[in-house]
């Protein structure tokens, strides 16, 4: 302790730049976000012996689901029909919304398989899901590695602006899968419209779309609440083969024949930029707005319809 | 703003650093000693270091605030580094590690204060527990988050309390600049955290159904991450995690052990017990790491100009091999490893060969004494 001194000199000029920094207010605190294009070329970089990405996503799994049970599913057993394909970017960051339905929906697998079939230049598509799917052990484990993220909107941004991937949501989350039978093809209410905010702050194009089929591959007769709350499920439905057959019963699907249909995409761009975000009746006309065409079209494909199974 | 007006190249010149018996305060300034525009350095720590250190000034001082004070003025302190924050619940006692996490920043923090502090930068190595572990995460955490839920455990509450005061201390004072660095899990030969411990079993266990993301960085790169602190003027908040966010069952294999999916995905408790018997115990803020896993973004850090030197697969492979190489260095350890003589190193302090003198105005160390 004796080896300290209290005459110090030098320190003067140290000292001189102490004026300057009365300007560095508390808000300096929180380094300013950099320009975009600076921070992206900040993302890591790939590593090439790495199995799986950043989201836990694992070409492997995915890659083996795609060859046997999507491939199935997709071209036998619902025989999916695509069409306007092409409203799907080629690259940038896009979000795709669509309708939702099915106890353990089969949706968002075969859009994904849809683009990877259908479109000129094939993308991986993240699939938001409800951060439930992190509580459950298995699903916990499975889901990101086919591709899903948990639906949080600074997911959803990374994935958009930073990484400008397609991220495919379900704007009307729970209250599409929980929703019965006899009320097929009627949307439940979008939420507050978070998924247009994220494209606009993410200045990435919004890609409604319709899947006709799904309601009737899985539909869900009743709902047993008092069951739900003893299994700790998110909810416990009544479907033609659950809980019947088990958990397994959830993937027993009936053969629905599918229909996707892309609709045209809106450049959130051209909605008045980043400053749209805080513009709430902007945001809400535009996620009504999305919804009325993908009710209009559901619509209109049920209506041409002929038959459930045959298309 | 751009990069480069973010990052102002302003090396510190005399520092304090807290901790310096404990593996980041030793490692750091082992580091600082190299840079020729650092002219003094001091550590503090009421234990002696266990690093050999060759030009720091040790000061035998626990936390408390009168005598850090005058320490911090008597030497004329512009830049203190605080290291000391305990992470690991199995490493201290909750009580002790409250007392030094939370207290002992407090009271350090208050050594920097006065109107006429000489203190002009703070550097806080803090942890990505601040943002702890929770099924509703976003995957990536970024500086300006804050965690969904209040802590849970024990550390992760001392480590929020601890950067609130560091915050509130950086409002208050405009003038000092405040660097809080969040460092992911640590992994590397030296340092020894719960994630070290977990993957030198010869099974890894696991939750059952789970397979967490996490994001690691190699010991030298906190050290560097630390230095580069002190070299710079990088007011703000930085994660400070390597490049990478892997799967546990990932980086199990990166390292050659096999997992074992063994804990039960709740009710961790119940195992406890017989766990410890196996010389395995799960450190509390650990549990929902294993089942929720944790990443963060690192691009702000990068972008003031910092590289990492590993990814976080580089690293966990850098353990693997240090994993296998360890039997046959510990043996060698005990004929010819380094033994800390204390006398030895007193001479060879005030040795004029190899004291470093300065030009000018003598910036050396002085002998004077403190006056405390």
């Amino acid at each position: 302790m004796d080896r300290l001194s209290p005459q110090r000199t030098s320190l003067s000029d140290a000292y001189s730049a102490l004026a300057d920094e009365a300007e560095a207010t508390a808000e300096a605190r929180l380094p300013e976000p950099q320009g975009a294009a600076e921070m992206r070329d900040l993302l890591p970089a790939i590593e090439p012996d790495r199995r799986l990405d950043d989201w836990g996503r694992s070409e492997r799994v995915e890659g083996a689901m795609d060859r046997t049970l999507y491939e199935f599913f997709y071209r036998y057993w619902f025989r999916a029909e695509v069409e306007g394909v092409e409203n799907v970017p080629a690259e940038g960051g896009a979000l795709l919304v669509s309708n939702h339905s099915g106890a353990l929906p089969p949706d968002a697998a075969m859009i994904a398989k849809a683009i990877r079939e259908e479109h000129s230049s094939p993308r991986p598509l993240y699939l938001t899901v409800e951060h439930f799917f992190k509580g459950y052990p298995g699903f916990s484990m499975l889901i990101p590695k086919i591709g899903g993220v948990a639906a949080h909107p600074a997911n959803v941004h990374r994935l958009l602006y930073d990484e400008r991937q397609l991220v495919l949501v379900f704007p009307e989350g729970r209250k599409g899968t929980e929703k019965l039978y006899k009320d097929r093809y009627r949307l439940r209410r979008f939420g507050r419209g978070g998924f247009v905010e994220a494209a606009i702050r993410a200045e990435a194009k919004l890609v409604p779309l319709c899947v006709v089929g799904a309601e009737e591959a899985a539909p869900i007769f009743a709902q047993v609440p008092a069951l739900k709350r003893l299994t700790g499920l998110i909810y416990f439905p009544l479907t033609p083969t659950f809980p019947w057959l088990g958990p397994l019963g959830m993937l027993g699907y009936l053969p629905a024949k599918f229909k996707i249909r892309f609709l045209e995409p809106i450049d959130t761009a051209e909605l008045g930029g980043a400053d749209a975000v805080h513009d709430k009746a902007l945001v809400q006309t535009v996620s009504q707005e999305i919804r009325a065409r993908i009710q209009e079209n559901l619509h209109e494909m049920v209506a041409a319809r002929r038959s459930v199974w045959f298309g | 703003m751009s990069g480069a007006e973010l990052v102002r190249s302003e090396p510190s010149r005399r520092v304090l650093v807290t901790g310096l018996s404990t593996y980041w305060g030793g490692r750091l300034a082992q580091a600082l000693e190299g840079f020729e525009q650092i002219e003094a350095i001091i550590g503090v720590d009421s234990r002696e270091p266990t690093l050999e250190l060759e030009r720091t000034e040790y000061v035998k001082v626990s936390n408390r605030h009168s005598l850090l004070q005058r320490i911090v003025r008597a030497a004329e302190i512009d830049t203190v580094i605080d290291t000391r924050m305990v992470v690991n619940s199995l490493t201290a006692s909750p009580r002790f590690a409250h007392e030094n996490n939370v207290i002992g920043t407090m009271n350090i923090l208050a050594a920097c204060t006065g109107q006429d502090s000489p203190v002009r930068k703070f550097i806080f190595k803090s942890s990505t527990q601040y943002y702890g572990s929770e099924q509703d995460d976003p995957a990536f955490f970024t500086e300006r988050m804050r965690r969904p839920h209040p802590p849970r455990t024990m550390i992760e509450r001392d480590v929020v309390e601890a950067e609130d005061a560091v915050a509130e201390f950086a409002d208050k004072h405009p003038a000092v600049s405040v660097t809080l660095l969040r460092c992911a899990n640590v992994l590397g030969p030296d340092v020894e955290t719960g994630f070290t411990r977990m993957l030198a079993l010869p099974l890894v266990p696991m939750a059952f159904g789970f397979d967490p993301r996490l994001q690691f960085i190699h010991e030298d790169d906190v050290v560097h991450a630390l230095e580069h602190a002190a070299l710079h003027r990088l007011p703000g908040t930085f994660n400070v995690a390597a490049d990478g966010v892997l799967a546990l069952s990932e980086a199990i294999s990166l390292v050659g052990r096999r997992a074992l999916p063994l804990l039960p995905p709740v009710g961790a408790g119940l195992l406890a017990a017989p766990l410890r018997r196996l010389g395995f115990r799960v450190p509390d803020e650990m549990a929902s790491l294993l089942r929720f896993g944790r990443g963060v973004d690192n691009r702000l850090f990068k972008a003031t100009g910092f590289r990492y030197g590993y990814t976080s697969r580089e690293t966990l492979i850098r353990l693997g091999e240090h994993m296998r190489l360890e039997p046959i260095l510990r043996t060698r350890a005990g004929e010819d490893g380094y033994h800390y003589e204390r006398e030895v190193e007193e001479f060879l302090r005030w040795s004029p060969h190899v004291r470093r003198e300065r030009g000018g105005d003598g910036v050396a160390a002085d002998r004077e004494p403190l006056g405390i």
